[in-house]
């Protein structure tokens, strides 16, 4: 029941717009940090001073950080495989967009805007329940493991994020650039794949960065349909060791992990901005 | 010296009646011009006259809505899939006003991406054409240099040496100064005057008019979607026939 609860709490960053330069975020995220980890310091002083006979926080924190390691792993394995399925769908989904027959252009707008405008959470349970938890291919039985479709769901809104991103970019690169392309002899594919995209990546670096933050984030939502990543080994260890003064403690903690993985990813995103910016 | 006088040959280029029109607003209305081998054609006229868009539909970057573009043996106006497309843009090549080079590549590399990758020629004969190209335009020494570090006139003679690298038989000219500032302008004049003399054959849209005066074997002055008025640089320059002709000219010069 605990897990529930916290999880609604977690840090999920609401999307933020493409293109959002304001460096506010980075600063006020650091600063989030700086709190969390106070926070995390000063309960750990507390409990630890008041639990004299029973074994202190710190040595519980300790004792059961390989394990958070392990569910914390399995996060960023979640997120990394996420990406790359929603990084590659998302380039196809993007180029769907600015394709030259009008079906296709309609077709993958209704397949972003849906998956940009459906909560991550309900993404996550249709997946769940619509795909089974194993398939045969011939007389062999292949497992689906719940982590897998944890991260196709993940991977959809990010594919529709993504698309957005590169169907923007690639609208982004003035025309001169593909009437030189045509005039010497490229074709329209070629011309895409070949002279604009590559001049893309630049600005397609720092929005897709920010959303990897923001996947790496969402990722405890796992818990909630019971993938053993770090919430629910978190709530494991809470129910396990029966402690009430474990909870604050605990909790921060893996905030803090959160912060070390995610605050350099968005501070680089904001660095990457201003350079390109220069330019 | 100019197609009307010497011996009848088959045109290179040859437009007939063509129109253009982009929604409601009707471009071309009826342009009909042929240009001889080893010809320097240039069209002069007002902004918003049409002569941009008639170079784009010789090298099929426009469709032509009515009329018929043949550039050597290509029907133009016929041509639909990719390779014929393909086909035709290796014998036409077109600089533009904004050079248009691609920025994430070196100059070298501009010159060398669409013979090796899209023509299919070998790497290293292409690499040295490309070598030899950037010296013909005085560029030996930048072929490294991204289109960002060079001044505008050196990016422009990289686009006609990029042009050049896909070895056309027609080159077209795009305003190719306009945006230059004045001093650079005559670096990149004097790299056109270079092929004029080497006998390629060239269209070139400019508001140059000295220049065309002095390279050029025909004039055209279009206005209004239509040519006014044709004829060798010395009769149109010189003695316009045309009322609107010289209301051009007595503005520009």
């Amino acid at each position: 029941m605990n897990d529930s609860r916290f999880a609604v709490l977690l840090p999920l960053r609401l999307p933020a717009p493409i293109g959002d330069r304001s460096s506010g975020g980075v600063l006020f995220s650091a600063q989030v940090g700086m709190i969390l980890i106070a926070v995390l310091a000063t309960s750990l002083a507390m409990a630890q001073a008041q639990g004299a006979a029973k074994p202190g926080v710190i040595d519980l924190l300790i004792k059961w950080t390989p394990l958070l390691a392990k569910g914390f792993f399995f996060n960023l394995l979640i997120s990394v495989c996420a990406m790359a399925l929603g990084t590659a769908a998302g380039v196809l989904l993007g180029m769907a967009r600015i394709s030259l027959l009008g079906p296709v252009r309609s077709g993958s707008w209704l397949v972003v805007q849906f998956f940009r405008n459906a909560p991550w959470l309900v993404l996550l349970f249709f997946v769940m329940f619509l795909l089974p938890f194993e398939f045969r291919i011939g007389t062999t039985v292949v497992p689906f493991p719940d982590w897998i479709k944890v991260t196709l769901g993940l991977a959809l809104p990010i594919m529709a994020n993504i698309a957005e991103i590169v169907r923007g970019a690639v609208q982004s690169i003035p025309t001169g650039q593909w009437e030189a392309a045509r005039s010497l002899a490229f074709s329209r594919s070629e011309t895409l794949w070949k002279i604009i995209l590559p001049q893309c990546i630049k600005r397609m670096l720092p929005p897709w960065m920010n959303w990897y933050a923001i996947l790496t984030m969402a990722t405890p939502l796992a818990s909630l349909v019971g993938v053993a990543e770090v919430m629910t080994v978190t709530g494991r260890i809470t129910s396990a060791e029966g402690r009430t003064d474990l909870l604050i403690p605990i909790y921060s903690y893996v905030l803090v992990w959160f912060f070390l993985y995610c605050y350099p990813i968005a501070a680089w995103t904001r660095r990457l901005e201003a350079r390109y910016a220069e330019r | 010296m100019s197609a009307l006088e010497g011996p009848i040959e088959t045109p290179i280029v040859r437009i007939v009646d063509v129109h253009k029109s982009f929604g409601t607003v009707e471009v071309l209305k009826g342009v009909t011009l042929a240009v001889t081998k080893g010809e320097a054609v240039c069209i002069i006229g007002p902004s918003g006259s049409g002569k941009s868009t008639l170079l784009r539909c010789i090298n099929g970057l426009i469709a032509v809505d009515r009329g018929e573009v043949y550039v050597g043996p290509h029907a133009v106006h016929t041509l639909r899939t990719d390779s014929e497309m393909v086909a035709l843009r290796k014998d036409v090549s077109i600089v533009f006003q904004q050079y248009n080079l691609f920025p994430h590549k070196t100059a070298l590399q501009n010159l060398m991406m669409a013979p090796v990758q899209v023509l299919k020629q070998p790497a290293a004969e292409v690499e040295e054409r490309a070598y030899a190209l950037l010296k013909k335009v005085r560029l030996a020494g930048k072929e490294h240099s991204y289109p960002g570090e060079l001044s505008g006139g050196q990016q422009q003679r990289v686009a006609i040496a990029r042009a050049l690298a896909m070895r056309p038989s027609v080159m077209l000219f795009d305003e190719v100064t306009a945006a230059l500032d004045p001093e650079t302008v005559k670096e990149v004049l004097l790299t056109i005057r270079q092929l004029v003399e080497e006998g390629m054959t060239l269209i070139l849209v400019t508001h140059e008019m000295a220049f065309a005066r002095e390279i050029a074997n025909h004039v055209y002055f279009t206005d209004a979607g239509v040519i006014v008025e044709d004829g060798p640089p010395a009769q149109l320059f010189g003695n316009p026939q045309r009322e609107r002709t010289r209301e051009f000219l007595r503005q520009i010069l």
